[in-house]
């Protein structure tokens, strides 16, 4: 088992034709997700890697194809405008990857994708696998093992560094989830929480967060009323200066909100285990598995 | 982004929000032609990218040209929280009567632009939200439609019992908020907002932070960009398509992605060092980045040591170790490096490594003890 992706899932590819929608999709037809379809505006008819069939619009693709979840692959000034095509052709599940979208533009996308019923990750996120069953986006497959540890994090390498050493230690993973760095994006930690928490074969939860917001205060106080199942997390950030950007733009410290020491602290009175250095996650969930 | 409270003040002016004439000043002399052209009281406000300039002695009330000369030679010049002072805004001193408060700020819990107005301006709205919360009100937008009348009537109403100021707050409402949404700001502030004796509504003070995911489309607001506010080294860095922040310590950190390089951060540190900066060079990595990476952090006399932390996923760890190679022939290094790389490519990239005398590590621990160790001029083990 896993969540929000699995065997079922088929994948539309929106900008497959550019520089990092065509090697990302190599990389998850390698991997095994079933890559239905392509959008590029311009070039329908074309074949992918002489597979794929690559149409105008998203709406096309779904038509022909089925497709029930898209990926995004285009530049940041057009990705508000894919997701909401993604949505309205009718993708339950819609993962963007693009960086560096206009968090104005967010505030429209995400009531619009919520009232639509859809589920948005991202953007600015490194998407989502399911080792064994699917991968959507650009997490290094090789690095994951499937396994029972859920994974969901706000950061990209952080998320793979983590996996890495839970794969080195022989801890697979049910599905891990980036869900990005951008302050609006469409899936939260507790909405991955609460999935894992009903997901029978996940038996613990690593979480990865940063500094800046409140979403791991939030998430932390999830925990300690809504799961059974144990959770480990990490707040990058401890050592940085308040109010600088760190890349990310949720990143940031303002005034006292969003602290690595007050999300820690979260943790601790949550019963969140907490990893000091991304390497402790191995110990400690296998001290919660055993 | 964050620009200067003229530059605000102008955006502000260009719809329709009223705030009081003013102009840039960079010498005393210029202060004063100024103040003799308004032939009014003026105050004299430092321009730079930072709160509480007030209390830092950078806001004067002059009542001559001549005492605005004074003020302002006292101004230009000053270090406020670092910043050294360019530059001073000599604006016409408005009559207070009341002043209120004014903000719009993304807020990531409601996943909108919010209103934050209340009557008690003037101060810190931050405490206000802290002691007396119930002064505040809070009004989220939904930019699909825009700010509403009724929505900009209710909130002029609640600062105002006076119908005639309530109109006018609420239309400056709808002014600050088309503003905010034209820039592309992340924030935008009046405070005070100013009701004179005489009725009148006036944005004595103007601020705006704008989204720098929103640059590639507004070049007009990207030209707003002062960069003599900025450190130097994070301006050459941006230019390079790098984020690059200057700290205290002496371990000069390359990594990719913006989580891993604060836990690098967070690891030199847990192992008893001190970062240098955070930089991160992105997801799609060219040679060149690398290159100027590596320019950037040996610039600062403070490094002692670099570590490279990179977890190749979008990054192809070839394209890195090419660049350390081609940047160290160019310009040798004056301190140890220490290397740690795994992910993509990674057997390529180990091996032009070897090739060219450098040794890498796949372990981010074993790297960060090493680099630690070497920083504070031990050996290497």
């Amino acid at each position: 088992m896993s969540i929000f992706i699995n065997k079922d899932t088929k994948l539309v590819v929106q900008g497959i034709t550019g520089r990092d929608g065509s090697f990302h999709t190599k990389q998850m037809m390698e991997y095994g997700t079933n890559v239905v379809a392509g959008v590029t505006p311009g070039k329908g008819g074309q074949k992918f890697e002489d597979k794929v069939p690559v149409f105008n619009t998203v709406y096309d693709a779904v038509a022909a194809t089925g497709a029930n979840t898209s990926v995004i692959y285009v530049p940041p000034m057009g990705a508000a405008d894919a997701i909401m095509e993604a949505v309205d052709a009718g993708c339950s599940m819609v993962v963007c990857i693009t960086e560096g979208v206009p968090v104005l533009d967010m505030t429209k996308v995400y009531p619009f994708v919520k009232e639509r019923g859809a589920r948005l990750l991202g953007a600015n996120c490194p998407g989502i696998i399911s080792p064994g069953e699917s991968k959507v986006g650009i997490i290094p497959g090789r690095i994951c093992m499937p396994g029972n540890v859920g994974v969901v994090s706000r950061s990209g390498t952080l998320t793979y560094e983590v996996v890495y050493q839970l794969t080195r230690a022989g801890l697979g993973q049910t599905t891990c989830v980036g869900i990005g760095g951008d302050p609006i994006n469409g899936t939260n930690f507790i909405d991955c929480l609460e999935a894992f928490e009903k997901d029978p074969k996940t038996k613990a939860v690593a979480m990865m967060g940063e500094i800046g917001g409140t979403d791991e205060q939030e998430a932390a106080d999830f925990v300690k009323h809504h799961m059974k199942k144990p959770v480990v997390g990490f707040i990058a950030g401890q050592t940085a200066p308040p109010g600088r950007r760190m890349g990310h733009a949720g990143a940031i410290i303002s005034g006292s909100a969003g602290t690595a020491a007050e999300k820690i602290e979260a943790f601790k009175a949550a019963g969140i285990g907490v990893a000091v250095r991304p390497m402790d996650f191995v110990d400690l969930i296998k001290a919660k598995l055993n | 982004m964050n620009i200067h409270e003229y530059q605000a003040k102008q955006i502000f002016k260009g719809f329709g929000v009223p705030v009081p004439e003013g102009k840039v000043a960079t010498t005393p002399a210029e202060a004063e032609a100024i103040a003799k052209e308004y032939g009014v009281p003026v105050m004299v406000k430092a321009q730079v990218h930072v709160g509480g300039r007030g209390k830092a002695g950078g806001v004067k009330f002059c009542k001559t040209p001549a005492d605005a000369k004074e003020k302002a030679t006292a101004i230009l010049g000053m270090q406020i929280k670092g910043l050294t002072v360019e530059k001073v805004l000599v604006t016409v001193a408005a009559d207070i009567g009341s002043e209120a408060y004014v903000g719009i700020i993304v807020d990531r819990k409601r996943k909108k632009p919010v209103f934050m107005v209340s009557a008690a301006g003037g101060i810190d709205i931050e405490q206000v939200a802290a002691e007396t919360p119930e002064k505040i009100l809070y009004l989220p937008v939904d930019t699909r439609y825009g700010l509403r009348s009724y929505e900009a009537m209710r909130m002029g109403f609640f600062l105002y019992s006076d119908v005639k100021l309530a109109k006018q707050a609420a239309k400056i409402m709808q002014q600050l908020y088309l503003a905010f949404m034209a820039s592309g700001c992340s924030l935008a502030e009046i405070n005070p907002l100013v009701a004179t004796p005489t009725g009148e509504c006036i944005a004595v003070d103007g601020k705006m932070v704008i989204d720098d995911n929103e640059l590639d489309r507004r070049p007009e607001v990207e030209a707003l960009r002062d960069v003599s506010s900025e450190a130097p080294s994070e301006v050459d860095a941006r230019n390079n398509n790098l984020t690059f922040i200057k700290l205290d310590g002496n371990v000069g950190c390359v990594v990719n992605g913006a989580g891993l390089a604060m836990a690098t951060m967070d690891l030199v540190k847990y192992y008893g060092g001190e970062p240098a900066n955070f930089l991160d060079i992105g997801g799609s990595s060219n040679p060149e980045k690398v290159v100027n990476a590596l320019r950037i952090i040996t610039a600062d006399p403070n490094v002692k040591c670099i570590l490279f932390n990179i977890f190749g996923g979008i990054t192809r760890t070839d394209d890195v170790a090419n660049g350390i190679v081609t940047a160290t022939k160019a310009n040798p290094l004056q301190v140890p490096i220490v290397i740690r790389l795994t992910g993509t490519n990674e057997e390529i990239a180990m091996k032009i490594l070897t090739d060219n005398g450098f040794s890498a590590s796949a372990d981010m621990d074993e790297a960060v003890i090493k680099a630690v160790k070497l920083a504070k001029g031990g050996q290497a083990a």
